[in-house]
């Protein structure tokens, strides 16, 4: 019988911690990117903002696979509301973290870009050229981030909630060096 | 002495109607300059809407054939008006001092297969350069079809100066692919 563990693996503890890095990296990227000029940097920048949420779509695919052959531990005693939100946030955010490389990809596709990750596998075109539709894309990869800023913003509140206030292990589980 | 009405005329109509003169017309709708770059690994086209050509080609006779192309670089067209203002720039094509680009060339020498190739001046951006251009002829109906592609090196044109000749960025490396059909019987000469 397998004992449940009260400490994510050191797997994906690893996978988190990247996916975290990628995510805060690529939002920057993004953000600063689009006031660029057209330049060798803006082009540099873009390029490297896609294969950044190439790579997050497939650390959440990587993760969601590791969950399953290595389950996470269970949530440590808390209000029903906290557990039912705590649920609610991981999975939107593993929604998010698989929606939005493909809407990035839908986006650059429609405005003629075809993506090339790390400038090496060229990734096929997911719709046709269209500039309209490049304009709605947009705005949904936007809607999206922001949705992503805001539940990462919760999540963080929340775990330095768990820490400070309720002084839990909560955030032990996800960081080996603050386990006692 | 002027020469009488009723001589020049005829003999005029039999000039313009001798197969001795007729021209080969570049049929502009038909024909195309396009290019392909990679930047960051990506593939990216584009084509230039306006350029003129006087042409002449024999299939039977390439070495009689002669060449003169003229691009306007502001006519580029990248799907893309970032792009097309950028390149229009002085660290590009710096259309305001150098709007066009020509090639001119002479003497083309049969392959074989339908093949041939046409050595001559390439000038881009007031800098010139011998280069030889392939390309393949066959015929379409009326018209002549000849049609190749160049891999162009932008940097020794001075194509993409100061940040943008960083070729990790922007690819040295330009695939130039032309297509001209030409109507009307080469001149025989």
């Amino acid at each position: 019988m397998m004992v449940a563990r009260r400490y994510y693996s050191w797997p994906a503890v690893a996978l988190h911690w990247m996916a975290a890095l990628l995510i805060i990296g690529g939002f920057a990227l993004g953000l600063s990117m689009v006031d660029l000029p057209f330049s060798p940097q803006r082009i540099k920048y873009y390029s490297w903002h896609k294969w950044i949420g190439i790579t997050v779509w497939l650390l959440a695919v990587l993760r969601l696979t590791w969950r399953l052959l290595s389950p996470p531990p269970l949530l440590l005693p808390m209000p029903a509301w906290q557990r039912r939100a705590a649920v609610a946030t991981h999975h939107l955010l593993y929604a998010l973290m698989l929606l939005i490389p493909i809407s990035g990809w839908l986006y650059s596709s429609a405005a003629g870009v075809s993506v090339v990750y790390l400038g090496v596998l060229s990734l096929p075109d997911l719709v046709e050229a269209n500039k309209p539709l490049a304009a709605q894309l947009k705005l949904v990869h936007k809607t999206l981030n922001v949705t992503l800023l805001l539940l990462v913003l919760m999540h963080i509140a929340a775990a330095l909630k768990h820490h400070l206030f309720d002084r839990d292990a909560t955030l032990a589980r996800m960081i080996p060096f603050l386990r006692s | 002495m002027p020469i009488p009405r009723l001589i020049a005329l005829p003999v005029l109509t039999l000039a313009f109607a001798a197969p001795t003169y007729a021209q080969q017309k570049l049929v502009p709708e038909k024909s195309e300059i396009r290019f392909a770059a990679k930047q960051m690994g990506v593939a990216t086209e584009g084509r230039f809407r306006k350029f003129g050509a006087e042409l002449e080609f024999d299939p039977a006779r390439p070495e009689m054939a002669r060449a003169r192309i003229e691009v306007e670089l502001g006519s580029i067209d990248l799907g893309n008006e970032d792009g097309e203002i950028e390149v229009r720039r002085k660290p590009w094509f710096n259309v305001d001092a150098f709007p066009k680009a020509s090639f001119t060339g002479a003497g083309a020498k049969a392959l074989g297969g339908g093949k041939f190739e046409l050595a001559g001046k390439l000038a881009i951006k007031g800098v010139t350069q011998e280069v030889v251009l392939p390309f393949t002829v066959r015929q379409e109906g009326a018209n002549l079809v000849a049609e190749g592609a160049y891999p162009l090196k932008r940097l020794e044109f001075k194509i993409g100066e100061g940040a943008w000749s960083d070729t990790d960025t922007v690819a040295n490396e330009v695939l130039v692919r032309y297509r001209v059909h030409l109507s009307g019987t080469p001149a025989k000469r």
